[in-house]
């Protein structure tokens, strides 16, 4: 053996693994699964600043009309290429058409001038505000997703919160575990053949951090492998092509398997739309239909499970209310949330209309905000997840004692 | 576990914590040389050669522009679209950044300058500017290369400064929109386009005190943040997207006397102000603790010995905050050869690659299939979104997906599964490096 590995062997301390003691996790597995069906909540984060106005239409507002010669909706009336009459006020984008019947079994409610209400218009800092739950403090240490978890952490659950991402979210960031990944089936040793010894490394090394790192991997691996035996992906399941159709997907099986899920993450991309936007066709128009589709087929896939899940979106800031001159928008300020769920009051568009007259324009050009998305989301965390304490959720935050009523 | 360690051990656990992972041959010189002369050494990188680092890093096309340079050539997506130009996936911000990453991960696997580097790495981090926020991903790489590395085994209060005057952090934490509430600029004008320059803007000088100097216990009050914030309004960049340099403005300058820390700053001091702020941090009791804790978090334990902290935050209130004494004091400590400081740290993901493609002596260009595995390791490098920087502490590491993701590594580095990636791996030392104890140094 040349140097450098007996080296090697020395400084990792190889030798002195103490071999062949019984895993401790082997035997808490095989105490079987707890299955339980939980409240889950899902958050689809749209990067990029979806352009709310465009989205859910205003359109008896004229203003609107004006505002937007070249990329507005047309109005409701019969014909494709228009906007899709909810309430004889708003209208849903065209691409959007797959969420209405979901809007009409009132499982789909719609939240109107919603937002941060810091006027940031970065997209690193508005999106840290929302994902941090503290708009204008950037000093908070964990995002609130986080905070929701370490309010109702269960015992050790590896699934209790799972972010379908690259890398783990600042909402998720915190001191409570979450576990981040982009697939069921790429969360697996690379090498199977290592599983045996790996699992004797881990459970004998006197290190607690590691041998409890190792305990939740092989736990999570295993679980894991049970979803993957008893689910198998269906080919043909109405998702869309791509990442956020995927990362839906994976959470659906989640969802089903029972594995403990309680807050899933996901993020759709593409909304900064500053040239080309395009009106019922175009760049804009794609970012909905992969939206609406997504968000449909998880509704379709789920059935009955909806009843205890609720999905909802975020998106760091709207767009400017007038297009600019590259046939787009600019960063603005309010926007659009939607809310999904087997228990969501739907069928409604929420929140106060704040006008899109030049007058009222937040800072004379944005859409101004009417409803803080803690105020929606805090709702939701206590009608549908049973949290009781908001204030250490959104701290700083007195969450409105009016509700919307969003949830049955 | 408690017996003094052996002259091997001594050595072994010397390089585990002042380079990226020992390899034969450094282990070897430090046997010739001692590990105190070897400390010397790598305190003085500039009298190491390096060519093995200097030929790798000979091949990056961005890491020697200067930031007007590369929003010149690897402009934002629209403005290249507007311009007509036909943008390859080569030329766009995101390929700066990654060859910023790229160069951070060869210099620690080939450089000689070993502690040097590993400075480099600390202070990124203790003054993070993430390099996905807007334009910092054009002035990131001018912050790595003048900022941060002249000033690395510098003084702190260079170090300090160097960072409070680049385009970087002054874009990262807003300091640069940030204007007196009563400045010239900001009066009432009835047609102006409303813009983000809306007045004082406390992010900098809050985490000025709370992370780069005091700390958060350091005796601050929220009077204090303000005060500081009025200090340096008018610290801006020209345009951060064309002209991205320091400029003082002082039509952005709140003139008026301001007392910070108890300390009276008088009227009309100008650019002064904020020199002031910094001399009078960079010397103040409580950043001496605190830069103390971290480094002896960084180089000793999770836990930093108070006994410890205590003898090198002294060093550094009589050294005047000198680096290379700083490390001096650590590394000469018991506490450092102490049996209970020997494999304390985990690894974080850039020291767990580092130190494997060190120990099996592996070739590699770190093409972006390597790069990708610090991300799902949770160490995105120059991407770290909150002012903290990432942790330094082990229980950060070892979520499922990132334990998951570091063996992983091993078996595709083991199996010459890594484009760009090659190294001879024997199934013994593959277990090794799976093993908890690789995980650790």
């Amino acid at each position: 053996m040349d140097f450098s590995r007996r080296l090697f062997l020395k400084t990792t301390g190889f030798g002195l693994l103490a071999l062949g003691l019984p895993p401790s996790f082997l035997v808490r597995a095989a105490e079987g699964e707890t299955a339980k069906r939980g409240k889950i909540l899902v958050v689809v984060f749209q990067r990029g600043g979806m352009d709310g106005l465009n989205a859910v239409i205003p359109f008896k507002d004229r203003a609107y009309y004006s505002l937007r010669p070249t990329i507005a909706v047309t109005e409701p009336s019969s014909g494709e290429e228009r906007a899709i009459d909810l309430d004889g006020f708003y209208g849903l984008h065209p691409a959007l058409a797959p969420l209405k019947p979901l809007f009409d079994k009132s499982h789909l409610a719609i939240i109107h001038a919603a937002g941060s209400p810091d006027n940031t218009r970065s997209h690193f800092d508005a999106q840290d505000y929302m994902e941090l739950g503290t708009p204008g403090i950037k000093s908070t240490p964990d995002g609130w997703l986080n905070r929701v978890l370490l309010q109702t952490s269960n015992d050790r659950n590896p699934f209790q919160a799972v972010a379908l991402t690259q890398r783990l979210p600042r909402i998720l960031a915190g001191k409570a575990p979450a576990v981040t990944m982009t697939s069921i089936e790429e969360f697996r040793l690379r090498d199977s053949f290592l599983a045996p010894t790996l699992q004797r490394f881990y459970a004998n090394v006197n290190d607690p951090i590691l041998r409890q790192g190792g305990d939740n991997l092989f736990e999570a691996m295993r679980v894991l492998s049970t979803v993957e035996a008893t689910l198998p992906p269906v080919a043909a399941d109405g998702y869309p092509i791509g990442r956020f159709g995927d990362s839906l997907k994976q959470i659906s099986r989640l969802v089903k398997a029972n594995v403990g899920l309680e807050i899933a993450f996901t993020e759709i991309e593409g909304w900064d739309t500053h040239v080309n936007e395009g009106g019922t066709k175009g760049q804009m128009a794609n970012r909905l239909k992969d939206l609406a589709e997504g968000l449909t087929a998880f509704y379709r896939d789920l059935g009955d499970r909806m009843e205890d899940v609720v999905l909802l979106t975020l998106s760091e800031f709207g767009r400017t209310a007038r297009e600019n001159g590259n046939r787009g928008t600019d960063h603005g300020h309010a926007n659009v949330m939607f809310v999904m769920g087997g228990r969501i009051k739907g069928g409604k568009v929420y929140g106060r209309w704040p006008g899109l007259d030049p007058a009222v324009l937040y800072e004379g050009r944005d859409l101004a905000l009417t409803t803080d998305f803690r105020a929606a989301c805090g709702e939701v965390l206590s009608r549908h997840l049973g949290q009781k304490d908001l204030t250490r959720v959104f701290p700083g935050y007195q969450v409105p004692s009016r509700a919307l009523g969003l949830i049955v | 576990m408690n017996a003094p360690l052996t002259e091997e051990q001594k050595i072994i656990h010397f390089l585990n914590r002042v380079t990226f992972g020992p390899t034969s041959a450094e282990t070897d010189r430090v046997k010739n040389t001692g590990i105190f002369p070897y400390l010397e050494e790598q305190l003085h990188p500039e009298k190491i050669p390096d060519p093995a680092a200097e030929e790798k890093l000979a091949q990056l096309k961005t890491v020697r522009l200067s930031s007007r340079e590369l929003l010149e050539l690897y402009p934002p997506p629209k403005q290249a679209k507007s311009r007509g130009m036909d943008i390859s996936p080569m030329q766009t911000p995101r390929f700066v950044i990654f060859e910023l990453q790229q160069a951070k991960l060869l210099r620690a696997v080939y450089s000689r300058r070993q502690l040097y580097e590993l400075m480099v790495d600390f202070w990124t981090n203790h003054f993070n500017v993430f390099a996905g926020k807007g334009a910092d991903r054009w002035l990131v790489t001018s912050y790595d290369r003048d900022t941060i590395r002249p000033h690395a085994l510098g003084r702190f209060r260079d170090l300090l400064l160097a960072t409070a005057r680049s385009p970087a952090m002054l874009f990262y934490l807003d300091n640069w929109l940030s204007v007196s509430p009563d400045a010239v600029m900001n009066r009432f004008r009835p047609n102006a386009k409303p813009g983000p320059r809306q007045g004082l803007n406390e992010n900098y000088a809050r985490e000025l005190m709370e992370l780069h100097t005091l700390g958060v216990d350091g005796g601050y009050t929220q009077k204090d943040v303000m005060e500081v914030a009025r200090c340096f309004t008018g610290w801006t960049i020209r345009r951060p997207r064309g002209e991205p340099e320091f400029l003082f403005n002082a039509r952005m300058h709140d003139p008026r006397e301001k007392v910070v820390l108890g300390a009276r700053i008088p009227a009309g001091g100008g650019t002064q102000d904020g020199m002031k702020v910094i001399d009078l941090l960079s010397r103040h009791p409580s950043t001496a603790r605190f830069i103390a804790t971290k480094l002896v978090r960084r180089f000793v334990s999770d836990d930093p010995p108070v006994s410890l902290v205590t003898q090198v935050a002294k060093v550094f209130r009589e050294s005047d905050g000198d680096i290379k004494e700083l490390l001096r004091a650590i590394v000469e400590s018991p506490e450092f050869f102490s049996p209970e400081a020997v494999q304390a740290k985990v690894k974080k993901p850039l020291e767990f690659i580092a130190s494997s493609l060190r120990s099996v002596g592996a070739e590699t260009n770190a093409s972006p299939a390597l790069l990708r595995y610090l991300v799902r390791m949770g160490e995105p490098l120059f991407l770290a979104q909150p002012p903290t920087g990432f942790p330094d502490v082990g229980s950060t590491w070892v979520s499922p997906d990132m334990l998951l993701a570091r063996i992983n590594f091993v078996t595709d580095l083991s199996n010459n599964r890594i484009p760009g990636t090659r190294a001879n791996v024997d199934k013994e030392t593959t277990f090794a490096m799976v093993a908890p104890e690789f995980q650790r140094r």
